[in-house]
């Protein structure tokens, strides 16, 4: 995803779809009426946490598997039906515990070095503006023509 | 505790790791964090960037998880197919 040189994060009320947002776009929303369909009525905090899971996993699939971040997500959607107990978080004695809350919050980032971890923070943070501001686009636009 | 850290943040077989490069980075994260947090003509220290990133992400979090929930309750409040009509709609709009 060549999002390098985009300024993302402008608040933009209707920001125009760009192709990276398009794929985003078309994901989650087939993720989500997966959800739909599948989930039975009652069960609406399942449902919401269904969703989530489509959320992260539309936005790791079109960041691709080119960033740790992505296959970090990825792999913990993939396992988590396998894996309940969390596992240990290793750091990486090599690299230092530099910015130790940061490596929490970014999915992978306790095993990787310090620059690479500023660089997949900076791409992290693009994906998820871009997937905040596709939900928020999706509840507003209902909610105008919603009953 | 002992004296301080060498400075080597990476492994010695690894390229070397330059403060300028770190800067950049730093500065590049300092970009994608919105005006209202941080910015981005002020020169900010890193610890500072790396404070608002984390403040930032939580929130982004927060975020995510409040919007499916609403997505939820939408999916569960309307007709299935006006609720089909309004995410087609959100997407041409």
């Amino acid at each position: 995803m060549d999002s390098k040189n985009s300024a993302c994060g402008n608040p933009n009320p209707n920001p125009t779809l760009g192709p990276s947002k398009l794929m985003l776009a078309f994901r989650f929303l087939r993720a989500l009426s997966l959800v739909h369909r599948t989930t039975p009525a009652s069960s609406r905090t399942c449902r919401g946490r269904r969703i989530e899971r489509a959320a992260y996993a539309s936005m790791a699939y079109s960041a691709g598997t080119g960033r740790g971040w992505s296959r970090a997500v990825l792999r913990r959607l993939h396992h988590r039906a396998r894996r309940r107990a969390v596992a240990p978080r290793r750091l990486s004695t090599t690299a230092g515990n530099r910015a130790e809350a940061l490596r929490q919050l970014v999915p992978g980032g306790a095993g990787m070095d310090y620059c690479t971890l500023l660089e997949e923070t900076a791409d992290y943070i693009k994906c998820l503006t871009m997937q905040v501001e596709l939900m928020q686009g999706i509840v507003d636009s209902s909610s105008s023509y919603g009953p | 505790m002992s004296s301080r850290r060498p400075r080597s943040w990476q492994s010695s077989s690894a390229s070397r790791i330059t403060d300028e490069q770190i800067n950049d980075l730093v500065s590049k994260l300092q970009a994608v964090l919105p005006e209202a947090r941080i910015r981005r003509s002020d020169r900010v220290s890193a610890a500072k960037v790396l404070q608002e990133t984390c403040n930032y992400i939580r929130s982004l979090h927060r975020e995510v998880d409040d919007l499916s929930e609403r997505l939820s309750e939408l999916l569960a409040s309307t007709e299935s197919s006006s609720a089909q009509a309004a995410i087609i709609r959100s997407l041409l709009m």
